[in-house]
């Protein structure tokens, strides 16, 4: 099959105007006779079951929480993006769509780049409309800061939860839609199967977590938004439940997943300290406004970061980056802090950390301004760590954050399968090979309120009448087989716990496909994923039964699923030989040590298929052309 | 450090509870509480026993999944900390702790430590929003707010949705909770037009889902990782009574 992006042609600043007006409607009096399942309810499923469910659609959503407020959207500290110029300091729509296909290192898809940099404006006044509490300033209007990867403010924030406050604005349009009647929702019910009826997305399979019942839904087109896959790696900044489950059932039911090898590794989490640690905490990227990132210059310094005189530490984002220092780009900051560490300059009880000062920042505007500015941030700094940041620096190191990769899909947001739409962080669109930071809720939500609501009718205008039945045979066969894998695991009874193949997994895939690459590591990657898969088939301990609430048999689904996942994952970063963004291939650096990319082999989308029955993946390219921004090398110096 | 466990264990909604011993060995001091139940789960699955079910999902504090009854404290010891966030290190060597659900009648138990908390999202249901559809926003800086009002919506805002006010209350009250989405969105210009809707409703709501009312023991502001002020249950008062006389003159 050939990957038809479906991009409309004229100037790029036309291109969405040209497709709103293209793209087919339905008549109001149509749209409730089409049922759309939503699966996952973070920014972009929540978003776009409100806005749906208000045009007048039937939506059914679904989320593995108690609630749709709980998605890990929910987590994300720092901000949004919008190309407002609310600052007069040179920002335009042109200048956002610029900046993250640069920061994306040219692996991204121009047209919807620029889509998503012109509706960022919206969503702001879309999320003020609501109530979110955006931070102001003294005269009343919204204030901004700027963020890593940009040199102007044009990041929208809510203290250090605005995460949290776009996903209770989303989640307030989504109650309102629950109590008219129009979105009805499933909280505690997992998606295990996606079901195609003639070739096309009519509905899934899932499981009622309180109950253990398996059953299908049956609708008129399905959408994905079930968030990255970044758990795969076990220690992540990801919440617990968070998954690749429905992608990847998603894949092997023929939807191409689309360059998995673009993780991105965030630069300020809170160090690793020891083997039971079950995940991994974010400290928001704003503090690099005011933070200096600084490792010591000698080897093995173990002196406390006080005792450290200015002459000795060497802040090594500014000194590589002047231009722009401490707010370099997540990718490059990452990479930064592993050769400082590599060097053994790191700092720590496990020499993986370097510090995040803020000593200059207390004296130049005091105390109370850098509490105002991130006191929660330094508060959970101390929860976790029992240290005080505001006296000494904290300890940072990158963490595996976002993944860039996903399924698919063209400018609708449709994937190869008719009828399966995928947005968010489940797709793979709009960030290349490294997300700009404030750049995943913007996504999130451009896709929910502005990108699906418009093309939807694309798609749904063919399918007036076609609604399957869940009692169609397909239905069944999945049910089928989503029973058998279950009865399966919890039969096997073996002598290792699920969580103790996740970690080993993630140790490996860290390890080896992890901030950094190489062909000996990958391809040992590669030969050791099927074994630990085979082992866990032959002797995971899955206790309890279906037909109760079991929280080992859910981990154990989604653990088995990453099993096959991380190999996709290490064979599409053994095929790009080429380092870019958050994709490092150590045979391909500039000799100072920085990505170098390799346009004329690798400037296209890696979509991989899954032909079944044990076959080799196989890849489709979709090439990509630069237009409008012309490839050059990243140069943050 | 080694501890001595007293879990909440309950098949299902319908089966009766108790609590059952635990021993909690070689826990390490900065792992957090949920971690120690992680490290007492693999051992529980290692002697073939079924893990300890509880709700927990970001593990940073914010999503508002996890709860319990930590000593008989709603997220435990520390203040503005939830469940999630509490480390090891705040425990005595040795100390014997107790593990129990959220309880209230408006949250009944699903499993072990697990409780349904869906009728706090009816609440929200009943008004917890502003209506604004997509496509008619105006823009956003058109009507400034003053930083002050921005600010108190924020504090308001924060608001986790745990339920731990719930747990926490006598009167098993989410006055609280609700305090938090009428004052924030009362706050607001952007909230005016559904005001007296919006808390007459959400008010009702509460009491139909079988919530009991405040009686002022702040017990709901000493648990609330969210640092959410009674004041604002004050506010909900005002707001409520306000909308009540409106509705009669209307």
């Amino acid at each position: 099959m050939s990957l038809d992006s479906k991009i409309p042609s004229g100037p790029i600043e036309k291109k969405w105007e040209k497709h709103k007006f293209e793209s087919k409607l339905i008549n109001p009096a149509n749209r409730r006779k089409y049922e759309i399942i939503i699966v996952g309810s973070g920014l972009a499923g929540a978003s776009a079951a409100a806005t749906l469910g208000d045009l007048g659609y039937k939506v059914k959503c679904f989320c593995y929480q108690d609630s749709p407020r709980r998605a890990h959207s929910i987590a994300a500290q720092g901000g949004i993006n919008a190309a407002k110029n609310y600052q007069n300091d040179g920002d335009s729509v042109y200048r956002l769509f610029y900046d993250t296909i640069k920061g994306g290192d040219f692996r991204s898809r121009e047209a919807n780049v620029y889509r998503l940099a012109e509706v960022s404006a919206n969503i702001i006044d879309q999320c003020v409309a609501q109530g979110v509490p955006f931070a102001r300033e003294y005269g009343g209007l919204l204030a901004n800061r700027s963020f890593g990867g940009a040199q102007v403010s044009r990041t929208f924030y809510a203290r250090g939860q605005t995460g949290q406050q776009l996903l209770l604005g989303a989640y307030s349009g989504l109650v309102k839609q629950i109590a008219a009647g129009t979105v009805q929702m499933f909280p505690r019910t997992e998606m295990l199967d996606l079901v195609l009826v003639d070739g096309h997305a009519k509905g899934i399979v899932v499981r009622d977590m309180v109950t253990g019942e398996i059953s299908s839904h049956a609708g008129d087109t399905v959408v994905l938004a079930t968030g990255g896959y970044g758990n795969v790696f076990y220690l992540s900044t990801n919440a617990k439940g968070c998954n690749a489950s429905a992608i990847w059932r998603a894949h092997k039911k023929g939807a191409y997943m689309a360059n998995p090898c673009y993780t991105q590794i965030h630069p300020t989490c809170i160090p690793v300290t020891g083997d039971y640690q079950s995940k991994l905490t974010l400290m928001s990227e704003s503090l690099r406004n005011d933070g200096r990132v600084w490792a010591p210059k000698q080897q093995g310094d173990k002196r406390p970061p006080n005792e450290i005189p200015d002459s000795e530490r060497d802040y090594y984002l500014e000194r590589k980056y002047p231009s722009f220092g401490n707010l370099a780009p997540r990718d490059i900051s990452s990479r930064a802090a592993k050769q400082a560490c590599d060097e053994g300059r790191g700092v720590g009880s496990t020499g993986l950390g370097v510090y995040l000062d803020f000593a200059d920042a207390i004296k130049r505007l005091g105390e109370p301004l850098i509490r105002e500015r991130y006191g929660n941030l330094f508060d959970m700094y101390h929860k976790i760590t029992n240290e005080d940041a505001y006296k000494v620096p904290m300890r940072i190191f990158p963490a595996v954050h976002y993944t860039m990769g996903g399924l698919w899909v063209d400018y609708n947001l449709m994937s190869n399968i008719p009828g399966l739409h995928v947005m968010g962080e489940a797709n793979f669109s709009d960030h290349g090979a490294n997300r700009l930071g404030a750049s995943a809720l913007m996504q999130g939500l451009a896709d929910g309120y502005f990108v699906l609501p418009s093309t939807i009718g694309n798609y749904l205008s063919t399918q007036l009448g076609k609604k399957a039945s869940p009692d169609h045979p397909e239905f069944k066969k999945a049910e089928q087989e989503v029973n058998n894998r279950v009865r399966n695991m919890l039969s096997i009874r073996g002598k290792r716990s699920v969580d103790s193949f996740h970690r080993e997994l993630g140790l490996l895939v860290w390890d080896k496909c992890g901030m950094a690459r190489n062909e000996a590591g990958l391809k040992e990657a590669l030969q050791r994923i099927p074994e630990l898969r085979k082992e866990f088939w032959k002797n995971v301990n899955v206790l309890g039964e279906n037909e109760e609430l079991n929280q080992s048999l859910e981990k154990a689904g989604r653990v088995a699923d990453f099993l096959e996942f991380g190999e996709l994952m290490c064979l599409d970063a053994l095929h790009r030989k080429e380092s870019c963004g958050g994709h490092f291939r150590e045979e391909y650096q500039t000799p100072d040590g920085e990505a170098q990319r390799d346009d004329a082999d690798f400037a296209y989308v890696g979509a991989w298929e899954s032909p079944g029955n044990g076959a080799a993946p196989v890849l489709h390219k979709e090439p990509l052309d630069f237009e409008n921004v012309h490839l050059a090398t990243r140069n943050y110096k | 450090m080694n501890l001595n466990l007293k879990v909440w264990r309950q098949k299902n909604a319908d089966a009766p509870g108790k609590l059952v011993e635990y021993p909690a060995h070689n826990i390490p001091e900065d792992a957090s509480f949920l971690e120690m139940l992680d490290i007492v789960n693999e051992e529980l699955i290692s002697k073939n026993e079924e893990p300890i079910a509880f709700d927990h999902d970001c593990r940073e504090g914010i999503c508002g999944m996890c709860s319990l009854v930590i000593d008989g404290v709603a997220h435990g010891p520390n203040r503005a900390t939830t469940t999630c966030q509490l480390y090891m290190r705040h425990f005595q060597d040795g100390a014997t702790i107790s593990i129990e659900p959220f309880r209230a009648a408006s949250f009944p138990v699903l499993k072990d430590l697990i409780v349904n908390r869906s009728a706090l999202d009816r609440i929200q249901q009943a008004g917890g929003f502003i209506t604004a559809r997509v496509g008619s926003a105006p823009d956003g800086n058109s009507v400034p707010v003053p930083k002050q009002n921005a600010d108190l919506a924020m504090d308001a805002a924060a608001c986790i949705g745990c339920g731990a006010c719930v747990a926490a209350c006598p009167n098993a009250s989410a006055m609280l909770f609700v305090s938090a989405k009428v004052s924030q969105l009362a706050l607001l210009p952007q909230g005016q037009p559904e005001r007296t809707r919006r808390v007459l409703q959400m008010v009702r709501k509460m009491d139909e889902e079988g919530f009991g009312n405040c009686s002022n023991h702040y017990e709901c502001e000493a648990v609330c990782p969210a640092e959410i002020k009674a004041t604002f249950i004050a506010k909900l008062n005002r707001e409520y009574a306000i909308a009540n006389v409106k509705d009669l003159l209307a």
